[in-house]
């Protein structure tokens, strides 16, 4: 039996250019799922098989990558996805930003602007944002050809009418360049306003599904709403407790069973930049009967 | 005390290596060879080469062994290989009535031409643990047969064809889809959704054929017949002109004479549902012929209202790679967004208890 052997970043050339071309297309039309031939890879459907594809047919020799999960570095499986890259195409790896020319994350956008060398791509479970509302994708598709979006603002509508609130915290439906709904992964709707004229081109990858789709540079994205109800983001009233960050997304860390928390830079990247350049937070807490210490504000 | 999430890398890799420890287990038991898996547990081996869709059974052997028995792990470990294999060619569609049966029975006639045969079967044993299991007791090889030169074992549905009773099986020179290639769409043809059910998971294929004999899609079914054998492989080799043989394959074929149909043009007849299967399996056979008669609802104008007859549902969680994959992703990290449920959460509690203390100071004030 002759052992395995594998091509650069894994996937063979012609599945690459198989993926590239759905790229290509998806970038054409901004917000459309392109239907491409997903292959088994070899980690689970959920694990980002999606985003691992699709990076591994952009991914050059030169490119440095970085990977994160719920914006961390260190969480398990982004570190068994930036190994496997470093294994399979043996390219650079980062934790910085700043210094990635490629970032595949799964639930976060980071909190420093990307730019306009960087790609982004984003691990995608349910690409569908009409999926919960209607199970059937033959329905769906004729939904998005004819623009047939009514139904998510009565979903929106019944979240106000039974909540007060519209009752979607991530995974928050946007309007690409005033033609498609698309999903924005399950990142915070904290992240929405990032997507928008970004810089750096997003692509959307999911792997089960077999979609993929993109956001070229500088794409108008709008997060759905109503006038009397405008799209709303979490914010935090305290600091992050480790570099003293604020207007970030953060982490609330269980610090004891008697209430206590303290939030954190969910970017540990972004908070070890901060710590670097001599930002201290309040560190532990604070224990608290007012743990919750978010409110809403508009954007 | 706040730990940081650090140290993802080393905790991965600690966790392996006590992975590959609890497999391998008691170093004073000798480990299980491949010859063993492959020899003793056979049956295991081809539900992994059936669901992976890669007929080779040293593999197979292998990946039981490295999931440690987890059959769903097993397949999922012979997919990703298959995934990355170039393709040299297809084979000629096999000739499964030329198979050297092994075992064949039907149950729409009491004899056929070429006989009934038995075989290797748990049909009619008494399931009650064999005390000789415990140990390792010299067993008697089986009884073989003779087979006459000429011995033929014509398909029961080819005889009923011969009168016209079923639907014929029109041959095609059509390129088969292949999912594995090509992003599916739906409506799916029939062959994608052979290719989906030959490698969908059994017991989902079992509980959907089931129902429909419970009344979700009924379909009047008989076997027709179920085979298990070799069946050889030829591919044709153009700097040759004809097909040469390169070996064969055991198979399971089910074919399930169905509710008869029509009149028309050709009078009413039986149809046909298809189950084709790696290795010895009439429980997955059977159950895919089931689903695949079920799927064919439209072609017959059959009410589509069960499980089984939708073939949009069916397609898209017949596969168990897919499904486990998504099912336990849900152990992944997902604090962020739970994050943002908890704070939506806190704020309507709080609206709602700055209501109800609003609510009771209007009270009192009326009162």
């Amino acid at each position: 039996m002759s052992l395995p052997a594998y091509n650069f970043a894994y996937l063979d050339e012609q599945t690459k250019c198989m993926i590239r071309r759905a790229i290509l297309k998806g970038i054409a039309i901004p917000g459309y799922q392109v239907p491409f031939a997903s292959r088994e890879m070899p980690m689970p459907y959920g694990w980002g098989t999606g985003g691992v594809q699709v990076t591994a047919a952009i991914l050059g020799p030169d490119d440095v990558l970085k990977v994160i999960d719920q914006g961390a570095d260190d969480t398990t499986n982004a570190v068994s996805i930036r190994a496997f890259f470093a294994k399979t195409a043996n390219v650079a790896t980062t934790t910085k930003t700043a210094e990635a020319t490629i970032i595949q994350t799964r639930h976060r956008i980071p909190e420093e602007r990307l730019q306009a060398h960087q790609t982004i791509v984003f691990q995608v479970p349910i690409p569908e944002p009409l999926r919960f509302l209607e199970p059937r994708e033959t329905e769906t598709r004729v939904m998005h050809g004819l623009e047939e979006y009514g139904l998510v603002h009565v979903k929106l509508y019944e979240d106000i009418a039974q909540h007060g609130h519209i009752a979607t915290t991530y995974a928050y439906p946007v309007k690409v360049e005033g033609r498609y709904v698309m999903d924005p992964s399950p990142i915070p709707k904290f992240d929405n306003p990032k997507l928008d004229r970004s810089p750096a081109l997003q692509l959307f990858g999911a792997g089960r599904e077999k979609r993929i789709y993109a956001l070229p540079p500088f794409t108008q994205v709008t997060s759905l709403d109503f006038e009397d109800h405008p799209f709303t983001v979490q914010t935090f009233s305290r600091p992050c407790a480790l570099c003293n960050a604020t207007g970030v997304y953060m982490d609330e860390v269980v610090t004891d069973d008697r209430g206590g928390r303290m939030f954190v830079c969910s970017d540990t990247d972004h908070c070890e930049t901060r710590q670097a350049d001599g930002h201290t937070g309040p560190g532990l807490p604070q224990l608290g009967e007012h743990a919750s210490s978010e409110q809403e504000t508009t954007r | 005390m706040y730990v940081a999430v650090k140290g993802g890398e080393a905790a991965i890799e600690k966790a392996h290596r006590l992975l590959a420890d609890r497999r391998r287990g008691d170093r004073s038991v000798p480990a299980l060879s491949l010859e063993q898996i492959a020899g003793q547990l056979s049956l295991a081996v081809d539900r992994v080469m059936a669901e992976g869709s890669l007929y080779d059974p040293e593999l197979a052997a292998m990946a039981v062994r490295q999931s440690r028995g987890d059959m769903i792990e097993a397949i999922f470990l012979i997919r990703a290989y298959r995934t990355t294999l170039p393709r040299f060619g297809a084979t000629r569609p096999v000739e499964t009535a030329a198979m050297r049966i092994e075992r064949r029975v039907s149950a729409t006639y009491k004899d056929i031409p070429g006989g009934q045969l038995l075989g290797s079967t748990f049909d009619y044993t008494h399931r009650l643990i064999d005390p000789a299991m415990a140990g390792d007791h010299p067993v008697e090889p089986g009884a073989r047969r003779a087979v006459a030169e000429d011995a033929a074992y014509p398909r029961v549905t080819d005889i009923l064809n011969g009168e016209g009773l079923i639907e014929p099986d029109i041959a095609s020179d059509a390129e088969p889809g292949d999912l594995t290639r090509d992003p599916t769409g739906f409506p799916a043809g029939r062959d994608l959704r052979l290719q989906a059910l030959a490698r969908g998971d059994e017991g989902f294929l079992l509980s959907l054929g089931y129902s429909t004999q419970r009344g979700y899609g009924r379909t009047h079914p008989f076997v027709g017949e179920v085979r298990i054998g070799l069946v050889d492989l030829e591919i044709d080799l153009p700097e040759l002109g004809f097909a040469v043989n390169i070996g064969a394959i055991r198979v399971t074929e089910c074919q399930m004479v169905s509710q008869f149909k029509g009149g028309g043009q050709d009078g009413p007849r039986f149809t046909r549902g298809y189950g084709l299967v790696f290795g010895q399996s009439e429980r997955k056979a059977m159950s895919m012929s089931l689903v695949d008669r079920a799927l064919r609802a439209d072609e017959f104008d059959e009410n589509r209202a069960a499980p089984a007859q939708d073939e949009e549902f069916v397609l898209s969680h017949c596969d168990n790679v897919e499904a486990t994959g998504f099912v336990e992703h849900l152990k992944l990290p997902h604090y962020v967004d739970f994050q943002a449920e908890l704070d939506l959460l806190r704020m309507l509690r709080r609206e709602h208890a700055a209501e109800k203390t609003a609510e009771t100071d209007r009270q009192e004030a009326a009162e």
